[in-house]
């Protein structure tokens, strides 16, 4: 019960008909995603954990947060997240290029930040 | 679940990008506590399964050859402009975690080691780590905790074997602003590397 991980009766990859990785690998744990048409619905065979998801970004947030709101894997949320993209529920904002490092003009703006905080 | 209201988790609808920084460093090394000085929200947990190849521990491992590891991470949040959000990603400095680095240091501005220096050696292992894959700025934080000897800076490079170039500072994790101090030593860190010598 006190346990930090919460099992399911459901396999982690059932959820996700077996599949370890998303259709295209842009959805990363700190990409941004939101809604996209709020009033578009589902498939009737959506799972609960996708409306789970898919309610969670109602409003802007990363994937590694919906993912430990909801309790799901990382992997997972991922997969899920991607498949909504693709199905065009949500909406994927800028991320940094895979493999690619921050541009000067980001980093400067990290610093910035950071410089107003201390 | 937190009783914060659920309006408090999201970010500005003007945020477009996302950057993120791995802390790293050993249980019980200040990520968390570290994490936590700094985060706008509660700090979150998340958990990523990793697969890997079992070396040395065949008999308990299945048929297949291969471990499954679940491993938990902290991480939190600063929204620093009304453009860019920034995560902390509290990440296990052991060498069996190490392949779950190459996908959270995909686009990382860098990673800040946090040090313990009660128990230094603990860091040789993710500094060599670093040093070799040489794709990710990094910068050594030392942790002060109450009972531990105060180095210089100079003394703990040496010990640490550190290359010239790369930052060390002192901090206390459970502090918002020495904490910042780390950060934005590794931030200017990533920036110079990025603009190259000269």
């Amino acid at each position: 019960m006190s346990g930090e991980y919460h099992d399911s009766a459901v396999r982690p990859y059932v959820l996700t008909q077996g599949r370890a990785r998303p259709t295209r690998n842009t959805v990363g744990l700190d990409t941004l995603l939101v809604v996209a048409d709020a009033g578009k619905p589902l498939p009737p065979s959506a799972t609960r954990q996708a409306r789970d998801l898919l309610r969670m970004f109602g409003r802007l947030l990363s994937l590694a947060e919906a993912a430990a709101h909801l309790r799901l894997p990382l992997s997972v949320a991922g997969i899920l997240a991607s498949d909504l993209v693709d199905s065009g529920h949500l909406i994927a904002r800028s991320r940094i290029p895979e493999a690619g490092r921050p541009d000067l003009t980001t980093l400067q703006e990290v610093l910035n930040g950071l410089r107003r905080l201390s | 679940m937190g009783s914060a209201g659920s309006a408090d988790r999201y970010l500005p609808d003007t945020v477009q990008q996302a950057v993120k920084i791995l802390v790293v460093g050993d249980f019980g090394v200040g990520k968390t506590t570290m994490i936590g000085a700094v985060s706008e929200i509660e700090p979150l947990r998340t958990e990523e399964t990793m697969t890997q190849a079992s070396v040395g521990v065949d008999d308990l491992a299945g048929l297949d050859g291969k471990t499954t590891t679940t491993v938990a991470m902290d991480f939190g949040r600063i929204t620093l402009s009304p453009y860019t959000a920034l995560y902390l990603f509290g990440t296990p400095g052991q060498r069996r975690f190490w392949d779950l680095w190459a996908g959270l240091g995909e686009g990382a501005v860098g990673a800040l080691v946090l040090v313990d220096t009660r128990r230094i050696e603990g860091s040789f292992e993710v500094l060599d780590q670093l040093e070799l894959r040489g794709d990710l700025p990094f910068a050594v934080a030392v942790n002060h905790f109450p009972d531990s000897t105060r180095h210089s800076p100079q003394a703990l490079r040496e010990a640490l074997d550190l290359e010239p170039g790369t930052p060390i500072v002192n901090c206390d994790a459970r502090s918002r602003s020495s904490s910042v101090d780390a950060l934005i030593a590794l931030v200017k860190h990533a920036l110079a590397t990025q603009k190259g010598p000269s």
